[in-house]
């Protein structure tokens, strides 16, 4: 089916090319990290993790989201999803290999990374994060290319598809919830430890994870002659309201424990750093309320029925939430546990110009992987329809 | 045996599986076994623990760094002048920064300088969370990092609440003054810290710092040992360590009574 | 044969590249390495031989130095007992570069010559080479 990938239209192709470009400036600043060490990051001794672990953490939950239509187009037989659900696997596919990328880009010896499968170590959560998250990119990867395969010769999938299928769904949870634990379970990092963190990855995931693909069946109707449909946007839509208000409620609770308590034990210092700034520092302050904001305006068109039935107003929600999550927890949650550093002292972090790029650049080449299955997927939809039965009239090819 | 190219891949793949899979499951099978439990006497010591006089340390005065300079030296470890890629094995903090949870209960201790280093805890997080044990606990209660192992992930700085942890953002080489041939240096990418200098404990000696200092202000000794110069100091004095409420039961103590 | 003309280009430009080394090495003959015994220390020894046989090191160095890392930094073990019973620090500081003090004319003679680079001298550091 690979073979579907190679034809297209030029607007294909520039996109590709585009994507290739971003990919190739990655790859030239990630040689200048290679050849210089990771001080032409902006991590420091005191904030050691950044843009990089951020967005390793933000897009766990993206990977994670898909079960939030597999779960119930197959679980529940929601029929609307049929026509979404691999678009759902092949987002979590590219998640997932973008968080290996992100990983690998963040490590100071990238060459010794199989020191991890050679010295396994089963007490270290970071190693359990690998296991898991190779094992969902395995189980996305084979049931996605096998749903598609049996729809492209007309058959239903093998039985043991159905069996991953079902394995994949409690396994999409451990990857966010062994991510949560990554922070959940270290002393002296206040902001982190904390029981409701996996609770709160896992809201905040079904909430950006989903809005990106209604953003992306948008896009998929817009570009291309098939229709993923409007029912099951209708559902999406929904799903994002009830995660995203949930993740900010749950935001709520813990913001309401450390702030009435005023314990430091409970993250206090890093919130009031965050949302206050903090003895004369604030870089984050602007970028916490930008979320908030966000979040909010998302929340209140995503539950107003009105604004989320029209597809202007639900596109922008869903933009928002995904924007807002990406803040609050592609930066400030990873940064915000690092501050204040453990002798109570404030130092910032911002990132520097390469590693922005670096990043942008691993981005590329998961919307890359993104755009190739989707070409494939559609393309074996496309020819699997009679135009006839489409809901919609053809349109300009992808 | 007639195969169709379908089969043939799913048999080659199963079969590259299999292959990907022996030596992660040979080394699982090893992972139960404990390794060579050293016979040399040092690695059977018990617990290890330094205990810093405040007093005496304080009557030193805030210019006297010998301990710091004995152990850089010893070690290797590099003179970076950007503060934040900065590689620290033991230096100065303020009382209040080194005790953050202590702050207004010892107006006299406010600002004075304490030596902070790795606290070699009795259940050290940063072990806890190596994904390739770089980093791992002695019988003898060391914390020891094997730079030839370590991927520079910095989980362990992210889980070690004393900020005891550096990373070497950057080649170190060029940042050591005048290197100690007998001990190597680190390389770029790796983390360090403080070894509670085993190296010179297989040899009998005190580790530097101890030895460097000229007001008797730091003891080095066995926990597990009740006749131990440590323990005997423990037993007399009031003694504080770092951030207990955490539970990582530090072996660096502080006379401060 | 469909598309003759692409696939033969096509394998003849892959053949190129692979037998790359091969052909941009012609007629460049590297001389053998010759690794140097001639240090001060060696020159004083009654016995020249290594704590193992020369050809048990020649071709086991690498091992018996992984062997000897793990040894000395994970189990705390600093003493090798040798096969003829003698015993020596598991150090490559104190016991490797006591004698081979001149690594650019005995380790690297070999390593260079087969193109391996071993971390070791990222860290370690070698001892300092007179002009000869």
């Amino acid at each position: 089916m690979i073979e579907k990938a190679l034809t297209g239209s030029r607007r294909y192709w520039g996109w590709v090319g585009i994507l290739l470009a971003l990919v190739a400036a990655g790859a030239g600043c990630y040689l200048l990290q290679l050849g210089r060490g990771l001080t032409i990051t902006g991590m420091s001794r005191d904030v050691s993790w950044g843009l990089y672990i951020g967005q390793f953490t933000f897009l766990v939950g993206v990977a994670a989201s898909a079960v939030m239509v597999v779960l119930p187009y197959y679980l529940h037989n929601v029929k609307e999803f049929g026509r979404i659900t691999i678009f759902g696997e092949f987002l979590a596919v590219s998640a997932v290999i973008m968080c290996l990328l992100f990983v690998i880009v963040d490590l100071g010896k990238p060459a010794r990374i199989f020191n991890m499968i050679l010295y396994p170590t089963p007490n270290s959560i970071l190693f359990w994060d690998f296991v898991v998250l190779t094992g969902y990119l395995l189980l996305n990867l084979i049931i996605g290319w096998n749903v598609l395969e049996s729809e492209r010769n007309e058959v239903p999938p093998p039985r043991w598809v159905r069996t991953l299928v079902y394995v994949s769904i409690p396994w999409a949870i451990s990857i966010h919830t062994v991510t949560a634990f990554l922070y959940a379970g270290l002393p002296g990092r206040h902001y982190w430890l904390n029981p409701l963190l996996a609770a709160r990855f896992l809201a905040s995931a079904f909430a950006s994870g989903p809005a990106l693909l209604i953003i992306l069946a948008f896009i998929i109707r817009r570009v291309t002659s098939f229709d993923p449909g409007r029912e099951a946007i209708t559902k999406l839509s929904l799903i994002v309201a009830y995660a995203l208000t949930t993740s900010m409620f749950f935001l709520g609770l813990e913001l309401f424990t450390a702030l009435y308590s005023r314990v430091p034990a409970h993250g206090l210092p890093t919130i009031q750093y965050l949302f206050t700034g903090k003895d004369g520092f604030g870089n984050l302050v602007p970028l916490m309320w930008t979320s908030v904001v966000l979040g909010l305006v998302a929340a209140y068109l995503l539950i107003n029925p009105a604004t989320r039935g029209r597809d202007a107003t639900l596109l922008f929600a869903c933009a928002a939430t995904f924007v807002s999550i990406w803040m609050e927890k592609g930066i400030g949650l990873v940064v915000g546990g690092f501050i204040p550093n453990p002798f109570e002292e404030i130092q910032e972090y911002a990132p520097t110009l390469p590693e922005a790029i670096i990043t942008t650049g691993v981005w590329a080449v998961g919307l890359l992987i993104l755009t190739l299955l989707c070409k494939i997927a559609i393309a074996v939809k496309e020819a699997a329809e009679p135009p006839a039965a489409r809901p919609f009239p053809q349109r300009q090819g992808f | 045996m007639e195969m169709d190219r379908r089969t043939f891949l799913k048999m080659g793949g199963l079969g590259l599986l299999g292959l990907m899979a022996a030596p992660v499951v040979d080394v699982l099978l090893k992972a139960g076994r404990v390794s060579g439990a050293g016979t040399s006497a040092a690695v059977t010591a018990g617990r290890w623990a330094l205990v810093v006089d405040m007093k005496k340390c304080l009557e030193a005065g805030p210019s006297c760094a010998d301990c710091i300079l004995a152990c850089h030296r010893a070690h290797n470890v590099p003179q970076i002048p950007d503060l934040q890629e900065q590689v620290r094995w033991i230096w100065k903090e303020p009382f209040e920064h080194a005790f953050p949870e202590q702050e207004g209960r010892a107006e006299s201790l406010a600002g004075k300088p304490f030596l902070v280093l790795c606290n070699h805890c009795t259940d050290p997080p940063c072990v806890r969370v190596c994904p390739t044990r770089a980093t791992f606990k002695r019988q003898d209660g060391i914390v020891m990092m094997d730079y030839h192992r370590c991927i520079g992930c910095r989980y362990c700085m992210a889980a070690c609440p004393y900020g005891a942890r550096s990373f070497n953002f950057r080649d170190p080489r060029p940042y050591v003054s005048t290197t100690n041939p007998a001990y190597p240096t680190r390389e770029r990418g790796v983390v360090e810290k403080c070894n509670f200098c085993e190296e010179r404990l297989a040899e009998g000696l005190p580790p530097a710092c101890v030895a460097a200092c000229r007001y008797g202000a730091l003891v080095f000794g066995n926990l597990v040992d009740p006749h131990s110069q440590v323990r005997q100091i423990l037993r007399a004095r009031y003694t504080i360590c770092r951030k207990p409420e955490l539970g990582t039961r530090p072996n660096v103590y502080y006379v401060v009574g | 044969m469909y598309d003759s003309g692409k696939i033969l280009t096509g394998l003849l430009i892959f053949a190129l590249l692979v037998t790359f080394p091969v052909w941009y090495h012609l007629g460049r003959a590297t001389p053998p390495p010759e690794p140097d015994l001639d240090t001060p220390v060696i020159a004083g020894l009654a016995e020249k031989e290594c704590i193992e046989s020369t050809e048990y090191m020649r071709a086991y160095h690498m091992e018996l130095l992984k062997t000897w890392r793990d040894l000395a930094v994970r189990s705390g073990e600093k003493t090798y007992v040798a096969r003829d019973g003698e015993k020596y620090p598991i150090s490559l500081e104190d016991t490797c570069l006591k004698c081979h003090s001149n690594k650019s004319r005995f380790c690297d003679q070999c390593h260079n010559y087969l193109g391996v680079d071993p971390n070791c001298w990222n860290c370690h550091v070698a001892p300092e080479e007179g002009n000869r």
